[in-house]
């Protein structure tokens, strides 16, 4: 075996431990931390399956943001519905047996990366564009944006203009997930579409890439309106109840 | 009224959002706060020597306590969908007034010191070691924050830059670097029991000049009482209603229409502050405290319902925290709610606003209005911002828009709503609240009142709007003196139950 495809092979298994690690410690440490005060932005759901909604809404329409920016939420969804779809399509990289869904989605998801870029280059425009999110602006904010359009300019170099070898390629990977441990294809564009994507799933534990579970955590989208009815109080609270009152 | 040393914003049609100038604001500078508050509040009161570390260790302990500061610190993506949401952005152009920015302010302190990347290479992520200037710039800009909420409604994971603002306003006391203006009021509620400082004699001879000035009005002996053991229903009100103008009108209404509901009600000298200072500045333990005082009262008169005055961050306070805080609310099942819970009437919502127990007599038909006595204004509502994003009212989500409008409309027959994005969950602050109602503050108030303005004096040129009702004691004392600066006469503002004590019949008895 190569030492590239041995440079890959510990490549991906670095960086899915960051991920796995990095993701379950950051969201025990949200699920630990208390929310000691009823906080909900209101209008507020004032059942526990309306606040399962408001989240799912923000989630699956970004609704907030619609309310509040319609070219944001326009360039936002496109580069997030292409991101599912993308990464959808790429299940089947991974998946023995090839399911008919995958299949069927793989067209969807070829011309869903159109849409992808798309997106992530009219949100980047935005942060030349308008004054006030250039003055936000970090280096790291252009370079995810970097980051992912190449992921997503590399990919599609291979699905629309020099081929690589699917076959081999899944070989890879169903050997590092086997640990029946198969040669890498070492055709430039995939090489670089693959270290750029350990490359995201790296940093991702560490970045603003953890709005994807802090959405879920939100205390002011996830909690529900009901505090005269019902008593929401933080066990560090309680303890300080007991002490002085 | 002297010459503002500021340029008052031109008002327009629509709020514009304005081009960034940096640095606009930069010299607003609170006063600060002074030894003999601070040291009652438990906090230093100049900055003290190990002011770095103390102020890191601070922020560790809130991020541990505080889900919403953890999850807000590392969820922005810095989209930008909330920068030209806040009225001190719109009324100032300075970027640091954009929420975000406001929270960048700590957002690098935090990632310089409690993230991996930050440590490593802080240039790439914005992350920045905490400078002296780093805290004069917290104090600068977190005084220019009212906490309003209205950049949490915009964003998309709910980022509420008021509990940010809270959170660097606790790190400030802590390394002694308190605002005078919330600190003293703090500290005269510890010591009074009020906000303004009013002892319980003073009090009492305000309440009976009232109750000869509301029966030399109407002829019906209208009662203001107070300390009655007994009673059932203890009125809880922000104290400046017992003598600022125009807050008092709502208080002679409040009186009346408990009156003419024949009500067993009263005051309390101990619990003479609906308004909760310790919210502003985000230190729990000061808020519980301020908060104890009328869980004490209610238990020590033995009443059965307690009812909120208009105030926007107390009604806030009231409905979300005080079961929290203090067991004054429902489904606690620990002694200490127990007990109070036991003596509280179930078949009300406890605490209710004054609006909630206004609006179901007039569905009772309990009260009967004379309309036509408030002919003379056309009313327009402006919704406070602790009301409409931080509470509710009645049982369905939004009964806090509905509610007020309600009762305006059964006591009145010209009124007309705002620009719809400038009002309910939309609605703009006042400019003045959470501890920026200080003359030291003034200029951030003038401009911060600019998308209000734009959107009153729009109705009150289409629709000849002589009137803004409200229901919240900061807001009415932020517009009574900030509306002149725009062209307003000061008896354009004033309250709910004003126009309801306007309308109201009472029978003479
Ligand atoms: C639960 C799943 C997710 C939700 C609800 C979500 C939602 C959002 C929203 C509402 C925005 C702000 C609007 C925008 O700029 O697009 C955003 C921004 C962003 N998201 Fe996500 N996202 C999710 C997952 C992800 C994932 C898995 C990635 C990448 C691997 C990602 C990458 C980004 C990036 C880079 C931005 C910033 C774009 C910019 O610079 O303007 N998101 N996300
Ligand atoms: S809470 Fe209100 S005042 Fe503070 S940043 Fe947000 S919009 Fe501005
Ligand atoms: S809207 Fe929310 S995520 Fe976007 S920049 Fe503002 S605070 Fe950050």
């Amino acid at each position: 075996m190569s030492s590239l495809t041995v440079f890959y092979i510990g490549l991906f298994y670095f960086a899915t431990f960051v991920l796995v690690a990095g993701l379950t410690y950051r969201i025990y440490e949200y699920w630990k931390t208390p929310a000691p005060l009823s906080i909900p932005t209101t209008p507020a759901p004032t059942t526990r399956t309306g606040a399962v909604f408001r989240v799912a809404r923000e989630v699956a329409l970004f609704e907030s943001l619609f309310k509040s920016n319609k070219w944001i939420w326009v360039f936002g969804y496109l580069f997030h519905i292409g991101l599912a779809l993308v990464l959808l399509r790429h299940v089947r990289y991974f998946s023995e047996p090839l399911y008919s869904f995958l299949v069927f989605i793989q067209p969807f998801g070829e011309y869903a990366s159109f849409v992808m870029v798309a997106g992530l280059a009219g949100l980047w425009a935005r942060r030349f564009l308008v004054d006030r999110v250039r003055y936000i602006s970090t280096p790291s904010d252009h370079l995810i944006l970097a980051l992912l359009i190449a992921i997503g300019i590399s990919g599609m170099s291979m699905t629309f203009v020099a081929h690589t070898d699917i076959v081999n390629l899944k070989g890879f990977v169903r050997g590092m997930m086997t640990l029946d441990f198969q040669p890498l294809p070492t055709d430039a564009n995939l090489l670089v579409h693959l270290f750029l994507v350990a490359l995201l799933m790296i940093i991702f534990p560490v970045s603003k890439l953890l709005h994807a579970p802090g959405v879920f955590f939100s205390p002011t989208r996830n909690q529900v309106d009901n505090p005269r009815e019902k008593r929401h109080i933080a066990p560090w609270a309680a303890a300080l109840e007991r002490d002085n009152s | 009224m002297a010459g503002p040393e500021f340029e008052v914003p031109k008002m327009s049609e629509y709020t514009e959002v304005p081009k960034i100038k940096e640095g606009a604001m930069a010299h607003a500078k609170s006063f600060p706060a002074a030894e003999a508050s601070q040291t009652s509040l438990g906090f230093p009161w100049k900055l003290t020597d190990d002011w770095h570390d103390r102020a890191i260790n601070r922020m560790g302990e809130l991020l541990v306590k505080y889900r919403g500061l953890r999850v807000f610190m590392d969820a922005c993506v810095h989209c930008g969908a909330c920068t030209d949401k806040c009225h001190y952005f719109l009324g100032t152009a300075d970027p640091k007034n954009m929420p975000v920015a406001r929270q960048d302010l700590m957002r690098k302190v935090y990632r310089r010191y409690f993230t991996l990347p930050g440590k490593i290479v802080p240039w790439l992520v914005g992350a920045e070691d905490l400078t002296k200037e780093t805290l004069d710039d917290w104090y600068s800009y977190y005084h220019q924050c009212s906490e309003c909420r209205r950049c949490s409604v915009y964003c998309p994971y709910g980022i509420d830059t008021a509990e940010i603002t809270m959170a660097g306003r606790e790190i400030l006391n802590t390394v002694g670097m308190g605002q005078k203006y919330t600190s003293e009021i703090i500290a005269k509620v510890f010591k009074i029991g009020n906000n303004l400082g009013l002892p319980g004699p003073a009090l009492e001879d305000t309440l009976l000049g009232l109750e000869e000035d509301i029966e030399a009005d109407t002829g019906v002996a209208v009662k203001l009482p107070l300390d009655v053991k007994g009673a059932e229903i203890l009125l809880v009100t922000p104290s400046a209603d017992f003598f600022s103008e125009p807050h008092v009108e709502s208080l002679i209404g409040y009186a009346k229409v408990l009156h003419a509901a024949g009500a067993s009600w009263t005051f309390s000298s101990y619990a003479s502050e609906a308004g909760n200072f310790g919210l502003f500045n985000g230190n729990y333990e000061t808020m519980r405290k301020v908060a104890m005082r009328i869980r004490d009262a209610a238990l020590e008169l033995g009443v059965k319902r307690i009812i909120v005055g208009e105030c926007g961050h107390a009604w806030r306070i009231a409905y979300a925290f005080w079961n929290t805080l203090t067991g004054l609310g429902y489904g606690g099942n620990d002694p200490f709610s127990i007990e109070l819970q036991k003596q509280l009437d179930p078949r009300y919502k406890q605490p209710s606003h004054i609006c909630e127990y206004t609006w179901d007599l007039i569905q009772r038909g309990v009260l009967k209005f004379d309309k036509s006595l408030n002919d003379d204004r056309v009313i327009t509502f402006h919704d406070s911002c602790n009301v409409a994003r931080g509470s509710r009212m009645g049982d369905e989500p939004g009964g806090q828009f509905t509610i007020p409008r309600n009762i305006i409309r059964a006591v009145a027959n010209n009124f007309h709503d705002m620009a719809p994005e400038t009002i309910g969950e939309a609605t703009f602050c006042c400019g003045g609240g959470a501890g920026i109602l200080t003359d030291d503050l003034m200029e951030v108030r003038v401009k911060g009142a600019l998308p209000r303005m734009n959107a009153y004096n729009a109705v009150a040129q289409e629709k000849g709007v002589n009137f803004m009702a409200l229901i919240c004691a900061i807001c009415k004392a932020q517009f009574t003196k900030v509306v002149p600066y725009y062209g307003f006469d000061m008896s354009q503002i004033g309250g709910v139950h004003q126009l309801v004590s306007t309308a109201i019949k009472l029978e003479q008895d």
